[in-house]
C-alpha cells in the first residue's frame, strides 16, 4: 500500500536520494558534511548510517575536487549526487561545472554520458537568518547560459521528490537548485502560516516528474505570474490576498529552467494578456529576462501590457534585514507589479 | 614501444606539414620529443584502464591504442573522427579504450581522474586511471584538490606529470621554487618519483611500479617525467619557442631524442636489427598515409546537426 505523508522539502529530497540509493548501487553521495552530520541543511541525514562511508562520502573543502570527482565517477558508470553547501561556493569549481560537466558529452561527439546531479541551495534566508553576500545568492541564470546543463528549480516537496528522482535516473548533468527557506518549514511554524505549500502530501513510493513540464500552481484569468522556487510561495500568498479584491492570478512554476516549458507560459499569456516573471536572482541578465524574452518572441501578439519583471535589485545581498528585504522580492513587490499590470 | 613512439612522431610531423598547408582548421599542440612519456606509461596499462589527457594529447591517445584514422579525421574536423568533428585536437575521447577525455583547461583532468579512481574503487575492479598533465597544471588549485582527494581516499590513480620545462613560455623555475615538482607528493602523503622522460624504459619502470601499487589498492603515485618539447607550444609559436628558450638548450635536448635512443639500445642488445627497425618505419609511414587519406576523404559534419549530442535525452 502506498502511503502519503506530509513532508517538507528537505525530507522529500532525502527520501528521493535514499530510495534511489536502494534501487541502484551506482548512486553515491559526496560533499562537505554530508556524512554523519547529514548535510548542512539535513538533506542527507541518516544516509551514511544506512549506506556506509563508501557511498556517502564527506569531502574536504575542495569544490573542484567534489565536482571533478563526480564527473570522473559518472563517466565510468556511477551516478553521483554531489552537494555544494551553498550555491555561492559554485565559483570555486566553476571550471568543472561549465567547461567539463556541461561540455563533455557534446565536445566528445556524444561518446560519453555525464550523469552527475549537482545539488546546491540558493536564495535569501530572510526572515529566518541573514546570510549576506556569500550565503544568499540565486545564481541559476548563469547556468541557463551554459548549453549542456539541465537546470532544475523545484518549489515544493512533491515536485522536489519527483524531479530529483528523474535527475538521478537520467543520464545528463543536472544542476539541482534548492531554495534554502524551503528547508525550514517543519522547524519553523511561523513559515507555515503564510506559506502552507511548504509542506505537502508526498507519496511514499518513488515517482518521476519529467523535466520541461511547468505546473500551474493556481489557475487564474486576469494576469499570469511565472515564478520560481520561493517566489512561487510568495506569489501564491499574493494571489490569495488579491483574490479578495477580485483579481484572479494564474501562478505558473516552470519547475525546470532548462529545459523550459515555453508552451504552458505562452498558453497562459494567450488567456490573460498580462504577464510578469518573479525570480529571486538579480534583474539584469536574469531568469526573468530570459523568460520575458521568450514571451516577447512567442506570445507578443497576445500581450495587452508590457512584460514585467520582479527580481532582486542589482546589488550583492546585504546583511541588514531591512536592506535584504528591500533587495530580494517580497510579497509587496509582487503585489505592486500585479496591481500595475491590471491597472489598479 | 618503438613502433608506438614512431607512430606519434610521424603523426605529429605529418600534422605539422598539413597544418602549414592550411589543411587543419584548428590549433595544434604537438607532442614531438615527449613520446617516451606517453608510450612508457601506456605500455604499463591494460585496454580497460583509463587515462585523462590534455591539450597536448595526441601522443597519449595513440599510446593508449587510439585508432589513427579516427584521430586524424577528428583533426581534419570530419564526421568520422573520434568526436565527429565536435572536439578537435584538444578534445579527443574514446571511452571504449579508456580514454575518458582530453581537456584544454590546465589541471582539469586531475580531479576527474580521482573520480575515475573512486568509481573503480566502488565497482571493486582492479583497473587504474592515469592522469597526464604538465608542469603548468601543477600550479592550479585543481592539482592540489585532486591530489589531496586521491591520496586521502587511496584511489587507484597514477598522476603522470610531464615536466617539459615551460608553461607556454614561462620556465618552471619562474612558477615554483621546486626543482622536482614530485616533491609536492609528500604534502599529500603520496609517493612521488622522478623519471627520465627522454627514456622510455625509465618511464616504463617508474610508472609500472606505480600502476602495480595502484592495482593492489596501495593508492596513488605522482610520477614526474623530465622531458622536452621539440616544437613550439603550438604550431605558430615563433621559431619553435626560441623567443623564450635558447637554441643551444633545444639542441642539447634534441640529442636526447627518445626514439634513436631506444633504437640504438635495441640494436646493441640484439633485440632488433636495423632492417627490422626500417621495416617498422615503413609500416608506420604507410599507416599515417592511410590515416591522412581516410581523413581527407571523409565527410564533414552537417550544419543541420550542429545541436546534436548535447544531451542523452
Amino acid at each position: 500500500m502506498s502511503e502519503t505523508r506530509e513532508l517538507d522539502f528537505a525530507e522529500a529530497i532525502r527520501e528521493a536520494i535514499r530510495q534511489e540509493m536502494l534501487r541502484d548501487n551506482t548512486v553515491l553521495v559526496l560533499g562537505e558534511d554530508v556524512g554523519k552530520f547529514g548535510g548542512i541543511f539535513g538533506c542527507t541525514k541518516g544516509l551514511q548510517a544506512e549506506f556506509g562511508e563508501e557511498r556517502v562520502r564527506d569531502t574536504p573543502i575542495s569544490e573542484s575536487a567534489i565536482v571533478g570527482a563526480a564527473i570522473g565517477a559518472a563517466v565510468t558508470g556511477m551516478h553521483p549526487i554531489a552537494e555544494l553547501e551553498f550555491m555561492d561556493f559554485i565559483g570555486c569549481p566553476m571550471d568543472q561545472v561549465f567547461n567539463q560537466m556541461a561540455k563533455i558529452r557534446y565536445m566528445f561527439g556524444g561518446s560519453m554520458k555525464v550523469p552527475v546531479v549537482l545539488r546546491t541551495p540558493c536564495g535569501s534566508r530572510y526572515p529566518v537568518a541573514c546570510g549576506a553576500a556569500h550565503h544568499s545568492q540565486s545564481l541559476e541564470a548563469w547556468f541557463m547560459h551554459v548549453p549542456g546543463l539541465k537546470v532544475v528549480t523545484p518549489s515544493m516537496p512533491y515536485d522536489a521528490k519527483g524531479l530529483l528522482i528523474n535527475a538521478i535516473r537520467g543520464e545528463d548533468p543536472v544542476l539541482f537548485v534548492e531554495h534554502k527557506i524551503l528547508y525550514y518549514a517543519k522547524r519553523m511554524a511561523s513559515l507555515r502560516g503564510p506559506y502552507p505549500t511548504l509542506i505537502q502530501k508526498v507519496p511514499e513510493e518513488p515517482y518521476v516528474i519529467p523535466f520541461g513540464k511547468a505546473d500551474i500552481k493556481r489557475p487564474g484569468e486576469d494576469v499570469t505570474v511565472v515564478a520560481t522556487m520561493m517566489m512561487v510561495h510568495k506569489s501564491l500568498r499574493v494571489a490569495e490576498e488579491l483574490s479578495k479584491k477580485g483579481i484572479s492570478m494564474e501562478v505558473i512554476d516552470p519547475r525546470t529552467l532548462v529545459p523550459l516549458d515555453k508552451q504552458t507560459i505562452v498558453d497562459s499569456v494567450r488567456k490573460t494578456g498580462k504577464v510578469m516573471v518573479v525570480s529571486e536572482d538579480v534583474k539584469t541578465g536574469g531568469v526573468a529576462a530570459e523568460i520575458a524574452a521568450v514571451i516577447m518572441e512567442e506570445a507578443f501578439d497576445y500581450l495587452d501590457a508590457p512584460v514585467r519583471r520582479v527580481s532582486a535589485l542589482d546589488v550583492p545581498i546585504p546583511y541588514a534585514p531591512v536592506l535584504e528585504s528591500t533587495v530580494v522580492p517580497q510579497e509587496r513587490h509582487i503585489t505592486e507589479a500585479v496591481l500595475e499590470a491590471v491597472g489598479q | 614501444m618503438y613502433r608506438n613512439m614512431l607512430r606519434i612522431r610521424h603523426f605529429e610531423e605529418r600534422l605539422a606539414e598539413e597544418s602549414a598547408q592550411g589543411n587543419i582548421p584548428g590549433l595544434l599542440h604537438l607532442y614531438v620529443g615527449e613520446e617516451a612519456v606517453a608510450v612508457g606509461t601506456c605500455s604499463t596499462l591494460r585496454k580497460d584502464d583509463y587515462i585523462t589527457s590534455t591539450h597536448r594529447g595526441h601522443g597519449h591517445c595513440i599510446a593508449k591504442g587510439g585508432d589513427l584514422r579516427k584521430m586524424m579525421a577528428e583533426l581534419f574536423a570530419k564526421e568520422t573522427g573520434y568526436c565527429k568533428g565536435r572536439g578537435g585536437s584538444m578534445h579527443i575521447a574514446a571511452p571504449d579504450i579508456g580514454i575518458v577525455g582530453c581537456s584544454a583547461i590546465a589541471g582539469a583532468g586531475i580531479p576527474i581522474a580521482a573520480g575515475v579512481g573512486l568509481s573503480i574503487k566502488l565497482r571493486k575492479t582492479d583497473q587504474v586511471c592515469v592522469s597526464f598533465f604538465g608542469d603548468g597544471a601543477s600550479n592550479t588549485g585543481a592539482f592540489h584538490e585532486g591530489m589531496n582527494l586521491a591520496a586521502l581516499w587511496e584511489l587507484p590513480v597514477v598522476y603522470v606529470l610531464e615536466n617539459n620545462l615551460y608553461a607556454i613560455s614561462t620556465p618552471t623555475l619562474k612558477s615554483t621554487r621546486l626543482k622536482n615538482i614530485s616533491d609536492r607528493a609528500a604534502a599529500y602523503d603520496m609517493r612521488g618519483v622522478v623519471a627520465d622522460g627522454m627514456d622510455v624504459l625509465s618511464v616504463y619502470e617508474s610508472v609500472s611500479d606505480a600502476v602495480s601499487k595502484a592495482r593492489r589498492g596501495e593508492g596513488p603515485t605522482l610520477v614526474e617525467c623530465k622531458t622536452y618539447r621539440f616544437r613550439g607550444h603550438h604550431e605558430g609559436d615563433p621559431k619553435r619557442g626560441e623567443t623564450y628558450r635558447s637554441k643551444q638548450e633545444m639542441e642539447e635536448w634534441e640529442k636526447r631524442d627518445p626514439i634513436p635512443k631506444l633504437a640504438s639500445k635495441m640494436i646493441k642488445d640484439r633485440k632488433a636489427t636495423q632492417d627490422e627497425l626500417d621495416l617498422i618505419n615503413r609500416e608506420v609511414t604507410n599507416e599515417i598515409e592511410d590515416a591522412v587519406a581516410f581523413a581527407k576523404q571523409s565527410p564533414s559534419p552537417k550544419p543541420e546537426d550542429a545541436t546534436s549530442y548535447l544531451f542523452v535525452s
